[in-house]
């Protein structure tokens, strides 16, 4: 899960990493009241997960009341990149002396926390990774041991940050690790991490991204929510457990199993279709979460048709006959249907299938013949 | 011959009392694979069909001489099971549990290594089959015989898509290793791959891969210093769209890395074949071993 920069800032927060000051709001006059609370000049930043959302007119300064009503009416309903803005962070300008880059990531490849610090800040820290790679000094830490003070203070030497904030910044990254550990994030990343004129250290960015299958033990994390990037059919699917995906196109896909489903969709591209989601109904399903896959899938009005894709392991066929035909009852669909079952009870889930002679669905024999039938009926 | 489970598996189950832990353990039974004893805390002294449980896998291995474990127990402390059959020496341990938190998977990951007495494959796998010898895990056996093609997979349900697309060509298999979805997975490609090629029986070797991480490149690499049996790869996941995970905690494209056309390019680029679609790896497979 991808925290806003406000619920990232608060985060940081909670474990002693300085921030600025700052309120969230969701209409005009509570953007104003933050803003007369906070003082000028303040900055009203849009809050969607999108990089370079300045240079979109989604971050502006106020200097006054009238201003920060202004900008907040401007920002609050705008469309950034396909995101509707649904909130503003208000928070007190900074002065800014220096702009450094700090991080913890999830390093998979080396099973490892990696925590990086450049003092090329502000920028996109890939493109200095491309061109600079030696301006990012890097240390994994032993998650065994946990990140020390001499880690700290090895990266900021390392990284040339200015010598009367060595320290200050090392405990900084010390904070930021120990956040990144007791909040089971996947990334931390402040950028800019400034140096006020006053040498004060502060973070004036938050991304933060969270273990989905961590947030059962922390309830804080659990109740955040992203209106921007909410699907309304994300949403119907994640709330009935399904795993769904929406895409681009209009042919809708379910298959259990993720590889599978990815891999069905990349063959029904290939037979010249679109898929209009991923969506994997998991081990196991039985009728009635078919039932709701379908409902889920049916829920967008691009799709024209509908391919099932299941190779039973844990999952019956039988389950995912039946479950489409009370599909069919309870839906009534108005597009057709391709089915390909194969594995563990397939001859049953079959024969289910062709004695109840729905209208308007086909069963083919392979992946492939499955994929193309599905392409010509979604013309 | 065939990898990690065969004829001297002695299997205990963790979590063997819940639905799901007793269903796949007596078919694991019923398959033929030894299984030995089962661990549930405070259940120690029942049995499940005549399997007795025991509260501590240190039991388990003091009184039946279990030398691999399967991971049945909820994610939440599915990662205290998994160091808790390493504390009591067992040799290879198998994680079925899907949804681990990643923190919890990277402790354990860094103790197995750390001590360097047990292997972890998983989590968030569907285990390990050896055709006739033991099935260890949720694969449905029915579809694969034995044979010589090995198969390792991220993913469940691809695997069976690509081996009954093998075994209609008529190919069977050494062993099928699933090493899981998950963002950490205790046994990766390169170790999978290294034991096939060690493996008499194994004379082709078929890869699933998908989208995220970059542990196919880092196949790709090995496979071109250490392997000389033919490999054959496939990888799911070109369409998908980047910063969306697609199901399995590892399956995500996070900005130019871990694209599904990268790895395929890696491969490539080391000699190894990759078929666009599982039929494809399966004509594959007959042009290098000519059926």
């Amino acid at each position: 899960m991808d925290l806003l920069e406000y619920q990232g800032k608060q985060l940081f927060a909670r474990h002693g990493i300085p921030v600025p000051s700052g309120k969230p709001a969701r209409t005009v006059e509570e953007a104003v009241a933050a803003a007369e609370e906070i003082g000028y000049p303040c900055a009203v930043k849009a809050q969607v997960q999108i990089g370079g959302r300045g240079k979109l007119g989604g971050i502006k300064i106020a200097g006054n009341k009238d201003e920060a009503r202004q900008h907040a009416e401007a920002i609050l309903g705008m469309d950034i990149r396909g995101l509707t803005v649904y909130e503003v962070w208000i928070e007190g300008a900074s002065q800014i002396a220096s702009e450094y880059y700090a991080s913890v990531v999830f390093d998979r490849s080396a099973k490892a926390p990696l925590v990086l610090l450049s003092t090329k800040g502000g920028m996109d820290i890939e493109a200095v990774a491309d061109e600079d790679p030696d301006a990012i000094a890097r240390l994994h830490v032993d998650p065994l041991v946990g990140f020390q003070d001499f880690h700290g203070r090895r990266l900021a030497f390392e990284a040339g940050v200015d010598a009367d904030v060595v320290r200050p910044i090392g405990a900084l990254l010390k904070k930021l690790y120990n956040a990144f550990v007791a909040e089971e994030a996947t990334l931390v990343e402040v950028n800019p991490l400034i140096i006020t004129p006053e040498r004060e250290v502060k973070a004036l960015d938050a991304k933060v991204t969270l273990d989905n299958n961590s947030l059962f033990r922390h309830n804080e994390n659990a109740e955040l929510r992203d209106l921007s990037a909410e699907d309304p059919q994300e949403r119907m699917a994640h709330d009935r457990g399904l795993t769904y995906v929406k895409l681009d196109g209009n042919i809708g896909i379910l298959g259990n199993g993720a590889g599978l489903v990815m891999s069905t969709l990349d063959v029904v591209k290939g037979a010249g279709g679109e898929p209009a989601n991923f969506l994997d109904a998991g081990g196991g399903s039985k009728a009635d979460a078919i039932t709701s896959a379908v409902e889920v899938i049916l829920a967008n009005p691009k799709v024209t048709a509908v391919l099932f894709n299941i190779f039973g392991g844990i999952t019956r066929c039988d389950e995912v006959a039946r479950g489409l035909i009370e599909a069919f009852r309870q839906l009534d669909p108005k597009v057709p249907f391709v089915v390909r079952l194969d594995g563990t009870n397939d001859v049953e889930g079959r024969q289910i299938l062709a004695e109840a002679s729905l209208p308007n669905v086909y069963t083919e024999a392979t992946m492939d013949g499955a994929a193309a039938k599905v392409v010509e009926l979604s013309k | 011959m065939s990898i990690l489970v065969n004829k001297s598996t002695r299997l205990v189950t963790a979590g063997i009392t819940g639905s799901e832990g007793t269903f796949h353990t007596l078919r694991n039974r019923d398959y033929g694979t030894n299984v030995v004893a089962g661990v549930t805390p405070g259940k120690g002294g029942q049995d499940v069909d005549g399997i007795p449980v025991f509260n501590t896998f240190r039991d388990a291995v003091d009184k039946q001489g279990a030398n691999t474990a399967m991971i049945f127990v909820p994610p939440a402390f599915a990662a205290d099971s998994i160091l808790e059959a390493e504390d009591a020496g067992i040799e290879l341990i198998i994680a079925i549990t899907e949804g681990i938190p990643a923190h919890d998977e990277l402790r354990a990951y860094q103790v197995l290594k750390k001590n360097g007495r047990s292997r972890l494959v998983g989590p968030n796998c569907p285990g390990i089959l050896s055709p006739d010898k033991a099935n260890v895990g949720i694969i449905p056996a029915s579809f694969f015989k034995p044979g010589n093609v090995g198969v390792v997979s991220r993913s469940g349900t691809l695997t069976y898509q690509v081996g009954n697309e093998l075994a209609q060509s008529g190919f069977g298999n050494s062993s099928i290793v699933g090493i899981g979805g998950d963002p950490v997975p205790g046994t990766d490609f390169i170790d999978v791959i290294g034991l096939f090629q060690e493996d008499p029986e194994t004379e082709l070797i078929v890869m699933c891969g998908e989208i995220g991480g970059d542990a196919e490149e880092r196949a790709a690499d090995f496979i071109a210093e250490h392997v000389t049996k033919p490999v054959v790869g496939y990888i799911a996941g070109f369409t998908a769209p980047p910063g969306k995970q697609m199901g399995h905690a590892g399956a995500i494209v996070s900005g130019s890395s871990g694209t599904a056309a990268a790895k395929a390019a890696a491969l490539e680029a080391k000699g190894v074949k990759v078929g666009r679609t599982p039929t494809e790896v399966a004509q594959i497979a007959m042009e290098i071993l000519g059926h």
